[in-house]
């Protein structure tokens, strides 16, 4: 039901606040009525065919480094 | 950008596993951290961390977070009599939905009446479009979830009624996360170190509702993602709450949940639900814990329009322990009929069923005698 992987906005259709994901290469129709302001090329996390969160590529990139440095430091 | 791979780097989870063995040693003995959603389970077994925590001196325990698991009986044999004993009524949900065993047998296995039909959809949106399809069906819409699929719920009502569809109607069982860890807490069945809070039911509701464990109970928890790096990450940040003795509400999944979580997402669950007192598989009745449609909504709820009074008591079948396993007091290899009676072929119950059932997730990463 979840797919907690993050899929990129590919296809929008504004009026019905519809379009397409990509999730792993497959074409997903998504409902995108529980986010403002989606547009294509935008990463998000799909539950039950619903975008529900938009993915931050800063904070996605503070989160690798910390990762990084732990790992280095080990 | 999705980038999961660097979450699952190798050489990153032995570094943060043995972070973790070093911060574990200098606190007291047992380790216990609740992982209080389904998928998180998952990724726990599916990578094979909880084998490599149990030798870092931490024990990760399942929680109540399957809501086809904690959904009592009751709903789901609500569900196969309308199918069974109506005609023309078509009752689409989710497929791990359809094999949950009960008194009456499963939907599944149902026979519908005259007319009538199961139907899997992945998406609730899947069930307004057979509504608009099929005008001479009553379509129902056996719709369950978190506060992770509770809004595209309202969104599925409000659409209804904006489109004044008469032949469509969603029988609910929706559920709170903040409310069984208050019940968790306070029944102490459990000694626990700490929450990992679901990832996506964050997303919508942010940080705020899980204040009150560390407030009234000193008790610390993260919001974690479903990568091994990101489920790693949350459980330093529990040792490093416990060793400062400084038990908060952190945020280890910072690129997809904001504090204040889906503003959106959250007004929508306002204007077309409201709270109910709730009764959970296993932790029985639950102030606050669940959500019924408004008065104004009333003619899209499935309960209202059909009369149903479904009186649930969350009792378990005869012999099935998932009540225990929901609670965090039975490890599912525990119970007598695990990898025996119970399989994922034959599931005695609900756990064994769901994709996000503590059961099924034990029996495929760990196997029948796990």
């Amino acid at each position: 039901m979840c797919l907690a992987i993050p899929s990129m906005v590919i296809e929008i259709d504004e009026v019905h606040r519809t379009g397409k994901i990509d999730y792993l290469g497959t074409k997903v129709k998504t409902n995108f009525a529980l986010l403002d302001d989606v547009r294509i090329g935008d990463w998000v996390i799909v539950h039950a065919g619903f975008a529900i969160s938009r993915l931050d590529e800063e904070d996605a990139q503070e989160t690798l480094d910390l990762l990084r440095e732990i790992a280095e430091k080990s | 950008m999705a980038r999961t791979n660097e979450f699952r780097d190798k050489k990153v989870i032995g570094a943060l596993l043995a972070r973790i063995a070093e911060n574990k040693r200098s606190l007291p003995s047992p380790c216990r951290i609740m992982e209080v959603c389904g998928t998180h389970t998952m990724t726990v077994h599916r990578y094979g961390l909880q084998s490599m925590l149990e030798k870092a001196g931490i024990e990760m325990v399942s929680g109540p977070g399957c809501p086809v698991c904690i959904t009592p009986g009751e709903v789901h044999e609500a569900a196969i009599r309308l199918v069974t004993e109506n005609e023309n009524v078509i009752l689409a949900t989710f497929g791990d939905m359809t094999r949950v065993p009960t008194h009456l047998g499963s939907l599944q296995n149902a026979v519908p009446a005259k007319g009538s039909a199961v139907k899997i959809v992945y998406s609730p949106e899947e069930s307004l479009d057979l509504a608009r399809q099929k005008s001479n069906k009553e379509i129902v819409f056996f719709g369950v979830g978190f506060e992770t699929t509770i809004p595209s719920i309202a969104v599925m009502a409000k659409a209804a009624a904006g489109e004044e569809l008469s032949n469509y109607s969603i029988l609910s069982a929706l559920w709170l996360i903040p409310p069984p860890l208050r019940a968790i807490l306070e029944s102490g069945e459990v000694k626990l170190s700490g929450f990992l809070y679901p990832g996506h039911v964050s997303a919508i509701i942010g940080q705020e509702p899980y204040t009150f464990v560390a407030r009234e109970f000193g008790f610390p928890g993260v919001i974690a993602g479903f990568e091994p790096g990101d489920i790693l990450l949350g459980i330093i940040s529990i040792l490093d709450q416990i060793r400062e003795g400084r038990p908060r509400v952190a945020n280890e999944y910072t690129r997809v949940v904001r504090p204040e979580g889906n503003p959106v997402a959250q007004a929508l669950m306002r204007e077309v639900l409201e709270p109910k007192d709730a009764c959970w598989r296993g932790l029985g009745v639950i102030p606050g814990s669940g959500l019924k449609f408004k008065a104004e909504y009333s003619a899209y709820d499935t309960e209202v329009k059909h009369d149903l009074r479904i009186t649930a008591r969350g009792i378990d079948l005869p012999g099935c322990r998932c009540g225990e396993v929901l609670r965090g007091i039975l490890l599912p290899s525990r119970c007598p009929l695990f990898g025996k009676k119970c399989t994922p072929e034959s599931p005695c119950g609900p756990c064994m069923v769901s994709f996000e059932g503590a059961c099924l997730v034990h029996y495929k990463y760990r196997g029948p005698k796990s």
